[in-house]
């Protein structure tokens, strides 16, 4: 997990898209200096973090689902529920399933387990379109490489 | 079409939070009933589900963008819940 610059996934363990589903792997960094705010002598992982970490998750599935033609956006978050503190050092499981495949969106259902606990959930709506720009869309293919992404699923960038 | 304009209803009563009285066949979902583009994915979701279809909003939107539909035609409810009888007619076919 690299906090400073956004990327909550360290490594896709299991993408199938037959089924719908994604598994994801983020160790949650022993040292940041959110924990300076969050909290003083109680450091955890915001929240809202915990929800983006999901959200990519889902995110690396959808890719895979549109074959990395188009991008989801993250639009609605339903019911998330924080059910236990995330500490530092804490390795996350992450999981999105999918729900739905809509006409410009999907929907999916998504966890966070830690030794097999969960630790959050929510469902999430992602509405998708084209790339914005090419160069985000290498992007992409190069973070999916980074992350594991199942090689025959990663099309040539361009 | 009446069954159909029932569970529509129900959905967007349940949805939106408008009460399901003031939702009528000839209301426009969004003129009249004041849903947004955001909560019409939950709408689509559920209508989605409700009767095994997939509203084709892309299309949708791209024709009233081109000036080739108006929203009434989708989005006052009676025509809404034509279309939708149209596509469980096509996936039945």
């Amino acid at each position: 997990m690299q906090i400073e610059i956004f990327i909550l996934v360290d490594r896709i363990r299991s993408l199938s898209i037959e089924n719908g589903l994604a598994q994801c792997e983020s160790a949650v960094p022993v040292d940041s200096s959110i924990y300076l705010g969050h909290f003083p002598g109680h450091p955890i992982l915001p929240g809202v973090l915990l929800i983006e970490s999901m959200a990519q998750t889902a995110g690396w599935l959808i890719l895979g689902l549109t074959k990395f033609e188009r991008f989801p956006f993250l639009s609605i978050v339903h019911e998330a529920k924080m059910r236990d503190f995330v500490t530092p050092g804490t390795q996350l499981l992450l999981e999105a399933r999918l729900l739905h495949e809509g006409s410009g969106f999907y929907k999916t259902s998504n966890r966070v387990l830690a030794d097999g606990k969960l630790k959050c959930e929510a469902e999430t709506t992602f509405r998708v379109m084209p790339f914005p720009s090419p160069t985000f869309r290498e992007h992409v293919i190069a973070q999916a490489r980074r992350v594991g992404f199942p090689p025959e699923l990663v099309p040539n960038a361009g | 079409m009446s069954s159909t304009f029932d569970t529509v209803a129900n959905i967007i009563a349940e949805t939106c939070d408008i009460p399901r009285e003031n939702i009528k066949p000839e209301s426009h979902a969004i003129d009249d009933l004041g849903i947004d583009s955001l909560d019409f994915l939950d709408i689509a979701f559920a209508i989605d589900k409700a009767f095994g279809i997939k509203l084709p909003l892309e299309r949708w939107t791209q024709e009233v963008n081109e000036g080739k539909a108006t929203t009434e035609q989708y989005f006052v409810l009676s025509n809404l819940c034509e279309r939708i009888d149209e596509l469980k007619a096509a996936k039945g076919a």
